[in-house]
């Protein structure tokens, strides 16, 4: 057995051992003003992070999507639904910066409108996917036995669904033919969600059998805490970690879920504004008007990108063996 | 110097070996001068608590220290007179491969799970001396066979978790034997084992040093293992030898007082009703290092030098080196 | 230290081995513990020493009702704690408390040191109002010598010695009687160690607590221990006075354990006599018939594999003999384990 195998057994424990027990520890007796502030982990993390530049790259660019979401009267003053078929499939130019499609609609301010939509789905189907599956891990977990039998197994066979066939079926069975906007998010959200969970749920199951054997789960029981209790302030806190980078990672990946079934023309419907209508829009022009296709398919990528890599920086961040 | 007479002095010297460990809050100076050597056919001892730097140093030694956030700032290190630390990469790796070996406390995590005890013993040997598959493997059943290991034909086409703990440790002493080191350095080769495994695994481990002529460091923080197997004890606290000596001479009589509390505060099986000294406070910050000897705040002898100055080791006699300033004091009074 | 506080009677904890994933079959049993009986008095210290596997650990979770027993009864000032539910249940735990080994395991890292402390009183709304509890909570850090100061710490802003007195401070807040010591300093360093037993035995001096002292380190449970129950493979092999174990061992697997430690002095080396133990402990899924220490002891016979010896102080003509319970068949004082 060669060197390396061996090195990279020691390495953690040394490192721990030396770097992250003393410094901490014994802070207080030299620094007392400094040490004397409580540093929970989730600020240890924090400090961490203001440090990471790629963190500081992803954070801007979620802000500059978000701002957009929330004001995005902010960028551009031209009515995104206003529409002249005299300026139709037009370049762009110093007039409009992302030339105008098909109708006419002025892009740039499309572009931008579009996020609302794509961000709101994707918001959405995070918060149900992270609150399904992290519950259904968690008591999974916690409990084990026979009911982790079965909701793991159950789990599987939604797991097992190929994603764009799942949403093809699914949508194609509960969308109504010409729904309204409210339904259709919350059908397309449903949809993610119900194709989602399981990785939610195993993540938070597996995160959840880990702390349940900590000694401190023990002590809890030994001074006769409550199953409730031990869940909401020993499990929940020290499972987050894990739920929040992949929330952070799915977000990214939702929006992108949006786009991919918008542009089949099973989630939002034509007549509203989001990336993956607006590139559904370009598919028949792609060679004589391309800038239709690459402005919300460059926006789309980025923001997917930028959820990525900031859930990326984080789970970093969290796990103290990678510091 | 001594670097090219080659043949001559120790087998293993460490001089004044200063290690870093770059961190998010500073640099800790995890190794502050280290300086010790061994000779063939002897053991030298390591003793220390976590954070004394006693693992860095064999890590350092045996190139296995991670850099960054180590970083190795001065030193050498002699194998046979040559300085290890300057020379390719190449001729080092030859070095750690059949000079100089090392066991781990967990031999568990050592050995990887996926291969036959066998099979790993095996690879180095074809790796490192071009056997054959066949000649390998039967090396390697001599190898588990010499260290009593029962069954050893049969035992190497086990996997490392089909050995128990004791049976896991003499396999990973087999596979560092298998090279014909000259040094083995075993950092707490007994910490997890139990205590009647714990002595058969140091019977086993001075024999085989006997019968070899190997050199040996142990890196320890039990004082009741040391006193059993070495020669001579080199004592660290916060990066430093504090004291050197022979073991009876350490034992009979500390010059140190962190090695003079150590001994105090160790509960012992032999004494009944004994009253346990205690060391007060904690061990030191190496980011923010205490002001002079960095045993002051602790040490119940400190004066005012102590504060402001780093203690030398001083020479006492044959092999006899503390790092304070009222060691003459403490042999004088007993 | 008149009446027992604790009476363990027959404990016996298997835990199965299952394989399949949904439909689980039991396929043998782990006897962690394996019949233990003893009495805990009160205000002593019962030291429980063993090597790994021996189920010294599976004791202490079993009498703090973590994992019900398979059988047996533990009865709490005539009270079997095994039957109880609900609020009796709630009521015994204010009683006994456990420390557990792992200084970095055993605290919550999300929670400040005054939430970790303050748990129990939240937990048992009635010990202390809750205007009462921060107060509480900066008393028990003084008594297990903390600053009340750091109360807003995390643990991971301490050390394992002090990590360990937090642990301490939890398990003292219900004022119990028994604390039940689960290898409290073995992950401490030596000078670390020496503090928190000397704390640990400050503290039963004031607070009039019973400790059961579960360690492999025999020294250690020597200096803290008034008697002591040397566990092998789930049975007690041996129980009586700290002097009877360590001065006066029977049973050949306690005097070979006490030859084995090392003593921190070289002039002894080549000088005592040591019983070096051949093998490894057996698995306790399959533990060996009869005794249990067979298959390692250097007195085995017939009688070993068929009979297993019972817990017993064996009859001497000599009345002056101080004798105590020891599981041997030949059971036998050698004389100078310890030189």
């Amino acid at each position: 057995m060669s060197e390396p195998t061996i090195a990279s057994q020691v390495e953690v424990r040394h490192v721990e051992a030396i770097v992250g027990e003393s410094p901490s520890a014994e802070a207080p007796q030299q620094k007392p003003d400094k040490a004397d502030k409580p540093r929970s982990l989730w600020s240890d993390a924090w400090y961490d992070l203001r440090r990471r530049p790629l963190f500081i790259v992803a954070s801007a660019l979620i802000a500059l999507v978000l701002l957009m979401v929330l004001v995005p009267q902010l960028f551009t003053s031209a009515d995104p639904y206003y529409a002249d078929l005299a300026r139709s499939k037009q370049l762009p130019s110093a007039n409009a910066w992302f030339g105008y499609d098909v109708q006419g609609h002025d892009m740039f301010s499309r572009t931008i409108y579009a996020s609302r939509a794509s961000v709101i789905v994707g918001l959405l189907a995070t918060l149900f996917t992270v609150l399904v599956g992290g519950a259904a891990g968690m008591i999974s977990g916690f409990y084990g036995g026979l009911l982790d039998a079965v909701m793991s197994r159950i789990a599987d066979v939604f797991f097992g669904l190929p994603f764009i066939l799942g949403g093809i079926i699914i949508l194609t069975t509960f969308r109504s033919d010409s729904p309204t906007l409210a339904e259709a998010m919350l059908v397309l959200v449903g949809t993610i969600a119900m194709l989602s969970w399981p990785v939610a749920m195993r993540i938070t199951r597996s995160a959840a059998i880990t702390v349940k054997q900590q000694d401190y789960v023990k002590a809890a029981r030994a001074l006769g805490a409550s199953d409730g209790r031990i869940i909401v302030r020993h499990m929940l806190p020290n499972c987050l970690a894990p739920m929040m980078v992949y929330a952070t990672i799915a977000l990214g990946a939702f929006i992108g879920a949006e786009a991919t079934l918008s542009y089949l023309g099973i989630g939002l419907p034509p007549g509203t504004i989001s990336w993956g209508v607006m590139i559904n829009d370009a598919k028949d022009y792609i060679r004589v008007a391309p800038h239709m296709l690459i402005f919300p398919a460059a926006f789309l990528t980025t923001t997917v990108l930028a959820f990525v890599m900031l859930g990326d920086v984080v789970r970093q961040a969290l796990d103290p063996k990678l510091r | 110097m001594t670097t090219t007479n080659e043949g001559q002095g120790p087998l293993l010297e460490v001089r004044d070996l200063h290690v870093e460990f770059h961190t998010r809050d500073g640099i800790a100076r995890v190794l502050n001068g280290v300086s010790f050597s061994v000779d063939v056919g002897e053991t030298l001892a390591v003793l220390g608590e976590s954070g004394s730097g006693k693992s860095v140093t064999a890590q350092t030694i045996m190139g296995i220290l991670d850099m960054p956030p180590g970083k190795i700032t001065k030193g050498e290190i002699f194998f046979r007179g040559k300085d290890m630390l300057k020379m390719s990469e190449e001729e080092r790796r030859g070095i750690r491969a059949s000079g100089i070996a090392m066991i781990f406390q967990d031999a568990l995590s050592a050995l990887n799970p996926v291969f036959t005890v066998g099979f790993q013993i095996a690879e180095q040997l074809r790796l490192r001396r071009g056997m054959n598959k066949k000649d390998a493997l039967k090396r390697a059943v001599e190898l588990l066979d010499l260290v009593k290991i029962p069954n050893a034909a049969g035992r190497v086409k086990q996997y490392p978790h089909e050995f128990s703990g004791g049976m896991r440790q003499r396999a990973m002493i087999a596979m560092s034997l298998a090279l014909d080191p000259e040094v083995l350095i075993a950092d707490e080769p007994t910490t997890a084992l139990d205590v009647t495994v714990q002595a058969q695994i140091m019977d086993l481990l001075a024999e085989l040093r006997r019968e070899r002529n190997m050199g040996m460091i142990l890196i320890t923080h039990d004082l009741g293992v040391v006193a059993d197997v070495a020669d001579r004890i080199a004592v660290m606290y916060a990066g430093r030898i504090v004291e050197h000596a022979d073991v009876f001479s350490l034992y009979r009589q500390p010059c140190h007082p962190y090695t003079a509390a150590l001994l105090e505060s160790m509960p012992r099986l032999d004494l009944k009703g004994q009253e346990l000294a205690t060391i007060k406070g904690l061990p030191p910050n190496l980011l923010r290092p205490p002001s002079g000897c960095p045993f002051h705040p602790r040490c119940r002898m400190a004066v005012d030098q102590c504060v402001a100055e780093v203690p030398q080791l001083i020479t006492l006699g044959m092999d006899r080196l503390s790092r304070c300033f009222r060691a003459e004091e403490m042999i004088t009074n007993g | 230290m008149a009446e027992p506080i604790l009476q363990v009677k027959d404990l016996v904890k298997h835990f199965p081995v299952t394989q399949g994933i949904v439909v689980q079959r039991t396929i043998g049993q782990v006897k962690a513990v394996d019949g233990v009986s003893f009495d805990l008095m009160h205000g002593e210290t019962l030291g429980v020493v063993g090597e790994s596997g021996c189920g010294k650990s599976t004791l202490a979770q079993v009498l703090m009702c973590l994992t019900p027993p398979t059988a047996g009864q533990a009865f709490y000032r005539g009270q079997d704690i095994f039957k109880l539910r609900g609020s009796a249940l709630r009521r015994i735990r204010r009683q006994i408390q456990i420390v557990l080994q792992d200084p970095y395991t055993s605290l919550n890292p999300r929670m400040t040191v005054g939430d970790i402390i303050g748990e129990p009183f939240e937990i048992h709304t009635e010990v202390a109002p809750k205007g009462d509890r921060r107060r509480r909570v900066q008393e028990l850090l003084e008594v297990v010598g903390l600053s009340p100061e750091h109360i807003n710490r995390y643990p991971h802003q301490f050390s394992g010695g002090q990590r360990q007195r937090i642990g301490i401070a939890r398990a003292l807040a219900l004022k119990p009687e028994i604390i039940i010591c689960d290898e409290p300093v073995s992950a401490l360093d030596v000078s670390i160690q020496a503090q928190v037993m000397n704390l640990l035995g400050d503290l039963q001096r004031e607070l009039d607590l019973s400790y059961m002292f579960i360690a492999h380190d025999l020294s250690v449970v020597r200096h803290l221990s008034d008697r002591v129950a040397v566990m092998y493979l789930g049975k007690i092999a041996e129980i009586g006075t700290e002097d009877q174990i360590y001065e006066h061992p029977t049973h050949p697997y306690t005097q070979a354990l006490l030859s084995a430690v090392p003593v921190p002095d070289p002039t002894l080396r080549g000088r005592r006599e040591v019983i070096r133990l051949i093998g490894d402990v057996p698995s306790p899924i399959d533990p060996p018939s009869g005794c249990r220490f067979r298959t390692r002891c250097w007195k085995a016979q017939d009688i070993c594999a068929e009979t297993e010896p019972p817990l017993l102080a064996p009859v001497s003509d000599d009345v002056f003999l101080d004798s105590h319970p020891s599981a041997c068949h030949f059971a036998e004082e050698r004389p100078h384990v310890v030189v």
